[in-house]
């Protein structure tokens, strides 16, 4: 089955490519989009790719993703490609890179830390890659979290 | 021109600036035994904000304050509690901002004081938030170890709670700015953490009492605290599992010494107050100077 039957192309809008295979849920939970959202979005999981064998595509009419919205889609899927496509073709394609912080989009595993109390606090992590996977660190508490996607909010 | 606005993690502290905080505080030792007067913070007022009960660290904080010339004003425990019923931290935060020119916080949760300090117009010093940080109980450690012992080559066994102890925590990562040999000595169960090893390098061993005693030359020891365990059966099965007396200290150096953040429960027998070892007491006093030395830093 090709790729095109899977997912078919969007006039404009972006295409997120190259996501680990399983995680396209996750990258539109940090995307911000939900069942009450209003983009039109296609989406294949587990798509048979020749660099990572398994891959997911999250394709998003409509509406054109900031880049350092885009960039947090690195904590879970750190070789993710963007392809910004008008009238069916790219006219602007990038890689995301890790931020260095990111904000609203984690939770704090530490059950004491004081984000997870009813402080009105927007939860920050500093972000860096530890032997190819990524590593955050509450800025409050200092708690690391390595496995990053099972904390995404 | 201040180093540090608010003082709320030995981490963001350098090598030079706990050596500079080390060597004001020697100038304002005189002054905490009050042999000589100062009046640097006349008409300055400190706010101690204590959602945790603590008697050594607020008073060393109201002493040190009122050696200086300045002033104090207290929300007690009790009052934290009917705050803690409405307010968030972050209001009390700013409104306390309103009546002193700086804030002493001490609060059960991680992360409080860095985040008291995005909230504050005031400097805000960090006096222990849940298990995580401690940082003027770090510099009054290492000014101990300096003047009782010494910082270069140091030999040191932290020994007792490593998990749960905050203190312990700041002072390994303080020790390696200084290249300390440092000796983990604790039951299984209260080991430190691996996160807090993860980037601080440094010469760190697992060790038993019995074989680095003859080596060390300061034995740090720290409480069990029943504060901090989750639940009181795992509290019993560890409490008492160590202690240490005056016979256990037979075969050290004549020149080590013993330490202890207090309050002590039985970790250390009373027959070690008599030894040359026991600097515990002092320990506690030096906490006035460090204070000071902290309190002008960020009020001046």
């Amino acid at each position: 089955m090709s790729e095109q039957l899977a997912v078919s192309k969007i006039r404009d809008g972006t295409v997120i490519d190259h996501i680990n295979a399983g995680k396209a849920l996750l990258v539109l939970r940090i995307l911000g989009i939900g069942s009450g959202s209003r983009e039109r979005v296609l989406m294949a999981m587990n798509v048979p790719s020749r660099k990572m064998g398994k891959k997911d595509i999250v394709k998003v009419e409509g509406k054109f993703i900031s880049e350092e919205e885009l960039n947090r889609i690195a904590l879970i899927a750190p070789g993710a490609t963007i392809n910004l496509i008008r009238d069916y073709e790219i006219y602007k394609k990038f890689n995301v890179s890790l931020p260095e912080v990111v904000e609203g989009i984690l939770t704090c595993p530490n059950r004491n830390c004081i984000t997870n109390s009813r402080e009105p606090i927007v939860r920050r992590f500093h972000v860096s890659m530890a032997e190819d996977n990524v590593v955050a660190r509450c800025h409050y508490c200092g708690r690391k979290i390595t496995e990053v996607d099972k904390f995404v909010l | 021109m201040t180093r540090f606005r608010h003082l709320i993690s030995i981490d963001d502290l350098s090598k030079d600036d706990i050596l500079y905080i080390l060597d004001k505080a020697e100038e304002f030792e005189e002054i905490a035994r009050g042999k000589t007067k100062s009046r640097t913070l006349e008409g300055k007022l400190l706010a101690n904000l204590f959602f945790e009960p603590s008697t050594r660290t607020r008073m060393s904080f109201e002493a040190a304050m009122k050696r200086l010339g300045g002033d104090v004003i207290n929300m007690t425990a009790q009052e934290a509690s009917s705050v803690a019923k409405g307010e968030t931290l972050a209001d009390t935060i700013r409104v306390v901002g309103k009546y002193a020119d700086a804030i002493v916080l001490r609060h059960p949760l991680e992360g409080a004081a860095r985040f008291a300090a995005e909230h504050s117009e005031v400097p805000v010093i960090n006096a222990g938030d849940g298990a995580g940080q401690h940082p003027t109980q770090t510099l009054l450690d290492l000014y101990t170890i300096r003047k009782e012992s010494s910082l270069d080559e140091l030999k040191i066994a932290l020994m007792g709670d490593l998990k749960y102890s905050r203190t312990v925590h700041s002072l390994i990562k303080a020790l390696t700015l200084f290249d300390a040999e440092i000796y983990l000595v604790s039951p299984p169960s209260l080991a430190l953490p691996e996160e807090f090893l993860e980037g601080i390098g440094g010469k760190i061993t697992t060790a038993e009492l019995d074989e680095i005693l003859e080596e060390i030359d300061v034995l740090y020891v720290t409480r069990i605290q029943k504060e901090r365990f989750p639940d009181e059966e795992e509290y019993r099965k560890v409490a008492g599992s160590y202690k240490v007396d005056a016979e256990t200290l037979k075969r050290a150096k004549d020149s080590l010494i013993v330490m202890h953040p207090l309050p002590r429960v039985d970790e250390i027998d009373v027959s070690v107050d008599a030894t040359k070892h026991a600097k515990y007491f002092q320990q506690a006093f030096y906490g006035v100077p460090v204070r000071m030395a902290i309190l002008s830093e960020v009020m001046l």
